[in-house]
């Protein structure tokens, strides 16, 4: 069917609202996203299906809800009794899950928590009418735990809740109603206004204003203008992108139709890298689906309006999430960045004015224009504002993908969200940012995250990796992987960056293999200079944040290691050695049959020793000792 | 990006590669209009069709959309996913994210290194792996992840894809 008026969508909304909300039947939905696939979440998927698919059960796949150290999540519901989300659902658990469920047993112990809110922030909007759920005593409200209770979700507010591969689902929760508004009661002036005024921010690093970046190009000569979606995510660590593609794809499409009107664009572009196949399958179903409803193609909703969008995939090149190089890419050419003179805006695509924003920024547009600039203003901070989201990795007790406002300090985000270190180690610093990025040391845990405040520390926002280090990462061997990663993605056409990054990796690796010399710092640090200001692109011009930042802040790891010869967090081979603490170890014999050099020796209940001539330092032994009894030295 | 000297002057496709110049042009007609704007994805379908680029092949897309073939071997060298080498019947994929890096992929990496005996970027002898890095595959939360050809491996260490090598013929 086509949509053309406000009343079909109210239709759809009807017809589903139960379904996705208070079905008939019990309904087991699945997180089946990537992460959700790599822990499992497929095979239960079908263990599911095998077991109840005559029985009178949905069995549904849903996106990612974010907490991907639980995956594989699974959320139960059935009429007149609550909403439970379950973690770590095996193909091996799901069964019994599923039967104490239908006999209202909720065993406990694989209980996440229960739902009590599971509506979309865009529902009050349209109809306010959300039936009151079922709550059980004695269990957790998923909304409430730790994890949650900090989370304000407004990109990722579908993610986890519908099945990414109906359309319909989608517009039960509000979508296309904003859409819809657009094309119908406003006019492009209104609708930049609109964003302009939500002071919403680019996504994907840069962090230029949104609104002004679509003013400048619909005010920009020449036509076609073109619409187009960087989903190139390529800094390692982040990967909240892939997450809204894979779980609310037509979130991403809604935004970019309304993007298009306001700018005058009838060719659109989402340019997604080659390492996310589930989100290319995902998209490419949600276009169909889109283009079958009437909302993309020609004449949408009936208003004359027309918009297409074209998924192009890339092939393996971190340069090309920067903005001219992707353009270069999608004309199918070498990838390598302009200068900017003239900005995209005005000459992008085609030597023609393209808007190019993240996913993520995409993902915020119909929320702002359905609930309005004044509401979006009301999180963040002064220069700030709505909610970013983070992708909270490393050595952290709970990962996954956290949306908060800005302005919430790292120490909110690493300790009550991610619930701290893993096995009680000593937080060391925090990565954000990604390669252009930088560390940021305990010290400064209270900072206010927002655009400025990272920057000011000498990281960055990014696209909102946030990578947890401990007592055992090595700030030198960080900056040494970071360069060498920019070493490989370098695009080599100038000098500063292609010359310059390999010598700073050239020195790095000196430092961490030993040979160290006085005045590498030095040296280090008018390379960097050097690199920094006179390189081309922002890749380059920003190369060198990962030694900057950890010369800022662990200047004396890198004097230990020139030095002293030493690597007091025990990454760098040759400049440490482990010892047995006699007074820790109780001789349990672990390390002894963990370890493949046999250079460990000892009786049981006895402490052990290493011969120092065998060990490989290979890390096992420290990695496998539950009694904090090997040392490094 | 490749470091692959490619002669421009000989036939390098080794025998048994036997390229369907029919579904070839099919492709590059139907599918991608001869649009030179299409040249990636057309040289990504035939990366996924023969596991690496055929010089025969791209000398086919030159002629037929007109496109030197300098600049299609420029394009296959610094994109990371192209291959002018052959690749082996399994591609093992260790991610080198951050996350995972900070988790001990390295270790992985030079197990499975010294495992296969190849390094990085090269194939068994038999064809029956080739050892790549990839730098994110957006699984963070699950580090350190390695990929062999579909299959995610998440949570995992060196000595558990020794094992899991072995699923793989």
């Amino acid at each position: 069917m086509k949509i053309r008026t406000k009343d079909d969508l109210q239709q759809i909304r009807a017809k589903l609202y139960d379904h996705l909300y208070n079905p008939p039947v019990l309904k087991i939905n699945v997180g089946m996203a990537s992460c959700g696939i790599a822990a499992g979440a497929r095979d239960t998927y079908q263990r599911a299906l095998e077991l109840y698919k005559d029985k009178d059960v949905l069995v549904a796949g849903t996106g990612c809800l974010g907490f991907c150290e639980q995956e594989p999540l699974v959320e139960i519901l059935a009429p007149d009794k609550p909403r439970l989300v379950y973690r770590h659902v095996t193909e091996e658990k799901i069964e019994e899950i599923v039967e104490a469920y239908q006999k209202g047993e909720y065993l406990e112990k694989f209980v996440y928590g229960q739902v009590t809110s599971p509506y979309s922030i865009l529902d009050e909007d349209i109809d306010d009418s959300a039936p009151e759920l079922i709550s059980t005593n004695g269990l957790p409200n998923f909304e409430e735990t730790p994890f949650y209770n900090k989370q304000f979700k407004i990109a990722l507010r579908n993610c986890g809740y519908i099945d990414p591969d109906n359309i319909e689902e989608y517009v039960v929760r509000g979508g296309y109603f904003a859409l819809f508004d657009c094309l119908n009661n406003k006019d492009s002036d209104e609708i930049i206004e609109i964003i302009k005024a939500s002071g919403l921010r680019g996504r994907g690093g840069g962090g230029f204003p949104t609104g002004r970046k679509w003013e400048t190009c619909r005010k920009a000569h020449g036509e076609p203008r073109y619409v187009i979606c960087n989903a190139d995510e390529g800094d390692p660590g982040a990967y909240m992108d892939r997450s809204i593609l894979e779980g609310d794809p037509h979130n991403v499409i809604e935004g970019m139709v309304i993007g298009a009107y306001a700018i005058g664009s009838n060719e659109g572009f989402i340019y997604v890298r080659n390492e996310y196949p589930l989100a290319v399958v995902r998209l490419v179903e949600a276009i169909k689906q889109a283009e079958a409803y009437g909302l993309l193609g020609d004449d949408i909703m009936g208003t004359g309006f027309n918009f297409s969008i074209k998924i192009s995939t890339g092939a393996g090149a971190f340069v090309c999430g920067e903005s001219t190089a992707l353009m270069r890419s999608l004309e199918g050419k070498v990838g390598r960045p302009r200068a900017k003179y003239i900005h995209t805006v005005e000459v992008g695509y085609r030597n023609r004015p393209s808007t190019l924003n993240n996913v993520e920024s995409w993902a915020n547009v119909p929320a702002i224009l359905t609930k309005g600039a004044d509401w979006y203003t009301g999180f963040g901070t002064e220069k700030s504002k709505g909610t970013k989201v983070f992708s909270l990795v490393g050595k952290v007790k709970n990962t996954g993908l956290v949306e908060v406002p800005m302005g919430i300090t790292l120490r909110e985000i690493i300790f009550d969200i991610g619930g701290g270190i893993l096995r009680k180690k000593k937080f060391k610093a925090v990565q954000t940012g990604g390669p252009s990025g930088g560390c940021v040391p305990e010290e400064l845990l209270d900072l206010p995250v927002d655009f400025e405040r990272l920057t000011e520390a000498g990281s960055m926002m990014g696209s909102g990796g946030m990578i947890v280090m401990d007592q055992d990462t090595c700030m030198v061997d960080v900056a040494r992987y970071f360069l060498e990663f920019l070493e490989e993605e370098s695009c080599g056409q100038c000098v500063p960056c292609r010359e310059g990054i390999k010598h700073l990796l050239r020195m790095l690796k000196a430092i961490c293999g030993g040979e160290g010399q006085d005045g590498d710092i030095e040296t280090l640090e008018r390379i960097s200079d050097t690199v920094n200001n006179l390189s081309l692109c922002a890749l380059g011009g920003t190369a060198s944040n990962p030694v900057l930042s950890t010369l800022r802040y662990f200047r004396d790891e890198y004097e230990t290691h020139i030095h002293d010869k030493k690597c007091p967090a025990g990454v760098c081979k040759g400049l440490f050695y482990y010892e047995i603490n006699e007074e820790n170890c109780n001789g349990c014999h672990v390390c002894f049959r963990k370890c493949p050099q046999e250079a460990i020796t000892g009786e049981k209940k006895e402490p052990h020793w290493i011969d120092q001539e065998k060990c490989t330092q290979c890390t096992i032994c420290y990695e496998a000792c539950k009694f904090d009894a090997i040392d490094i030295k | 990006m490749s470091e692959h000297a490619y002669d421009i002057g000989t036939e390098v496709v080794p025998s048994d590669i036997e390229v369907d110049f029919r579904a070839l042009d099919d492709l590059i007609v139907d599918r991608y209009g001869e649009d030179p704007e299409n040249l990636i994805m057309i040289l990504q379908a035939i990366q996924r069709e023969y596991n690496f680029l055929p010089k025969s092949v791209l000398n086919y897309v030159s002629t037929k959309m007109n496109v030197p073939l300098s600049q299609i071997y420029g394009i296959a060298t610094f994109y990371g996913m192209f291959s002018l080498d052959p690749k082996g019947r399994n591609l093992i994929a260790v991610c080198l994210g951050t996350a995972c890096h900070v988790r001990g992929a390295e270790r992985i990496k030079k197990r499975l290194e010294e495992q296969l005996d190849i390094k990085v970027g090269k194939t068994t002898e038999d064809m029956r792996y080739t050892l790549e890095t990839v730098r994110c595959i957006g699984c963070c939360s699950l580090g350190p992840v390695v990929n062999i050809n579909q299959k995610t491996y998440a949570r995992t260490d060196p000595e558990k894809m020794v094992k899991a090598l072995e699923l793989y013929e």
